[in-house]
């Protein structure tokens, strides 16, 4: 992007004044370098996201903002229902709370490395993952009715995870507000085979080193442990999401003219909050959301039983659990006002500071856990929400590294199999179905990821806590 | 019918890049024609159309208020139905009438071992959306995919 058009806010924060139609400023929040390094089209999405009906104080991009559809990914943007705010299945997407998860395993890096190719080897066979893996547990309708209510608490009472992972999963696991019956058939008939499936593309389980602490007291209360290794696993609500977000965009796109919306773009699909559609969207939604917190848990559970084999513990508590492609009620203040705003994150993470009574009780003096994934080489950052991030962003901070190059570039410069031995070389072991996949997922198809975390540090977004080098990736 | 290869002057498909997914672009003759292209090029970003063995038909009858929702609503049905029969398909016959699609995709089970798919495709989006014609004779059918 051309940092020309942006009023330099500091170092790490740039503003582009309201203009044509916009109701609001954007803000951008990123360096120089990574400034010039985004595509201009993030310049038109987050200024159309300023557009829509209802946005609250500013349109907003993360470090790791880059080229989405209607949203760009990295942005989050506030609606208030009471000013004719919108919900956007555009602004929340088709992997409807996708989302990263972490557990500590209290393992050394030399335990790990000692059975790493068989771990590997059984992660891998004992974690559906890539196109056409398919989940053991079937869910007949009311199965899928108690999931898409229960979310993870669903999970843990029918065995798939423990009661006190709770404590570590936003909203404890459940997302209030969730109906059933807004879910389509077809919707619920493509996630039948998938409950505990990984996906493809991005979505990964690595085991990772604790390679470095940058916040003794913080990793401290996380539990990391420099040397130690942690289990991440990062994926969505499967066929489930993909289905609700596309046929509530659809519907959206053809319903916008009726509610006296001009969409900037159709993927901004949007419809107000207070109307049928956009309720029957968040009852959907929040459905989308539990089986994507159930998903999680479900994973974390196959990974407990393949750590068993190998080590004689009860192992694997779960850290956190944060999701960032949402839309979640949340109070905010505005102007000294403490208001209802409905927040889209969209690759955004929510980064709640210390003290927010959001948190869990063993982890509000110290800010939420904010788990960044990076790609398979570079590693991942483990950061912790800071109060500053409120009244920046809505407490909010980037939830990756972003791509710097596409899929199909990707391909044209690296071999799968190159991949894959220039990682072995590094001492990461890769397993994945295609090796085009992995070429497309190639570490240098991403941004520098400790460029992003650095920025969203010096933004204010949130504060570094860890880093963590991976050991094994298991890839959809 | 689209075949597999077939990179005619006017009877062909591409991806176009976009930063995290997909750009699908399909050109034709026809609109049912840039819609079968289209559809080749979607398969094409899961796996290599020429792996997939010509089995079973699945038949679609779609109707959209705009040539390009179509489009869009078109891609999306074979994504659904690739997902709920863990289908891959590597052919498609599309006729538009009167913004009416009667489509047929001929596929087979996805095997892992054999096709190898790369990604599982989320959904077509709006992004890029274009289902036009450029010139007489010539029909372009584009847009995102999310992957």
């Amino acid at each position: 992007m051309d940092v020309s058009r942006f009023e330099k806010l500091s170092e790490t924060a740039w503003r582009i004044a309201p203009f044509e139609g916009m109701r609001v400023p954007a803000i951008v929040y990123a360096t120089e370098d990574l400034m010039t390094e985004m595509d201009d089209k993030v310049f038109d999405q987050v200024t159309n996201v300023a557009k829509l009906p209802g946005i609250v104080r500013a349109s907003y991009a993360m470090p790791d903002a880059h080229w989405g559809y209607g949203f760009p990914i990295g942005g989050v943007a506030a609606f208030d229902a009471d000013e004719g705010g919108v919900v956007s299945a555009g602004g929340v997407g088709f992997d409807v709370s996708c989302g990263v998860r972490t557990h500590l395993t209290h393992l050394t890096r030399e335990q790990v490395v000692s059975v790493q190719q068989e771990l590997a080897d059984a992660l891998f066979e004992h974690v559906p993952a890539g196109v056409g893996s398919e989940g053991e547990i079937a869910l007949d309708a009311q199965g899928m009715n108690a999931m898409l209510l229960g979310g993870a608490q669903w999970a843990i009472e029918r065995g798939f995870g423990r009661p006190e992972d709770l404590d570590r999963i936003e909203e404890r696991g459940c997302a209030s507000g969730a109906d059933p019956a807004a879910v389509s058939e077809h919707a619920r008939k493509r996630q039948r085979r998938e409950m505990g499936t990984l996906g493809s593309g991005n979505h990964y389980l690595e085991v990772q080193e604790v390679a470095e602490i940058f916040d003794d007291e913080i990793a401290a209360a996380y539990g990391l442990v420099k040397g130690e290794c942690v289990v991440t696993i990062h994926c969505g609500s499967r066929g489930l999401g993909h289905q609700i977000g596309t046929e509530y965009l659809r519907e959206m796109v053809l319903s916008a003219p009726n509610y006296g919306i001009e969409l900037p773009d159709r993927e901004l699909a949007c419809a107000p909050i207070k109307s049928e559609l956009g309720q029957k969207y968040l009852s959907a939604m929040r459905a989308a959301i539990n089986c994507a917190l159930a998903n999680r848990e479900i994973i974390g559970h196959l990974a407990r039983q393949v750590f068993a084999r190998f080590f004689a513990q009860e192992g694997l508590p779960l850290m956190f659990d944060v999701s960032h492609n949402t839309c979640k009620v949340e109070r905010h203040a505005i102007d000294g006002e403490t208001r209802q705003l409905f927040v889209h994150r969209k690759g955004a993470t929510r980064a709640f500071g210390p003290g927010h009574e959001g948190l869990p009780e063993a982890l509000r003096p110290y800010g939420q856990p904010v788990l960044i994934g990076g790609s398979m080489g570079a590693g991942s950052y483990v950061l912790a929400g800071v109060k500053t991030s409120e009244p920046q962003a809505f407490s909010s901070a980037c939830h990756g590294a972003g791509r710097r190059m596409s899929r199909h570039a990707a391909t044209r410069t690296w071999g799968g199999r190159q991949v894959v031995d220039d990682l072995r070389a590094q001492g990461i072991i890769v397993k994945s179905p295609s090796l085009r996949g992995v070429a497309e997922e190639a570490p240098g198809a991403y941004k520098d990821v400790r460029a992003v975390v650095d920025s969203a540090e010096a933004a204010g977004l949130a504060r570094k806590v860890a880093f963590l080098k991976p050991l094994i990736c298991v890839k959809g | 019918m689209a075949v597999l290869g077939d990179h005619s002057a006017t009877v062909r498909w591409e991806h176009f890049p976009h930063d995290a997914d997909i750009g699908v672009r399909g050109y034709g003759a026809t609109p049912g024609e840039a819609c079968e292209q289209a559809a080749l090029a979607t398969m094409a970003a899961i796996l290599d159309p020429a792996t997939v063995r010509l089995e079973q038909t699945v038949d679609f009858a779609l109707e959209a208020p705009r040539l390009d929702l179509l489009l869009v609503d078109w891609l999306n049905a074979l994504i659904y139905e690739m997902a709920e029969r863990r289908m891959v398909f590597g052919a498609f016959h599309v006729k538009i009438e009167n913004d009416r699609l009667k489509g047929r995709a001929l596929g087979e089970a996805v095997s892992r071992a054999r096709h190898a798919p790369a990604v599982e495709v989320k959904g077509a989006t709006y992004t890029e959306l274009a289902f036009v014609e450029d010139r007489p004779g010539l029909w372009r059918a584009q847009c995102v995919i999310d992957v």
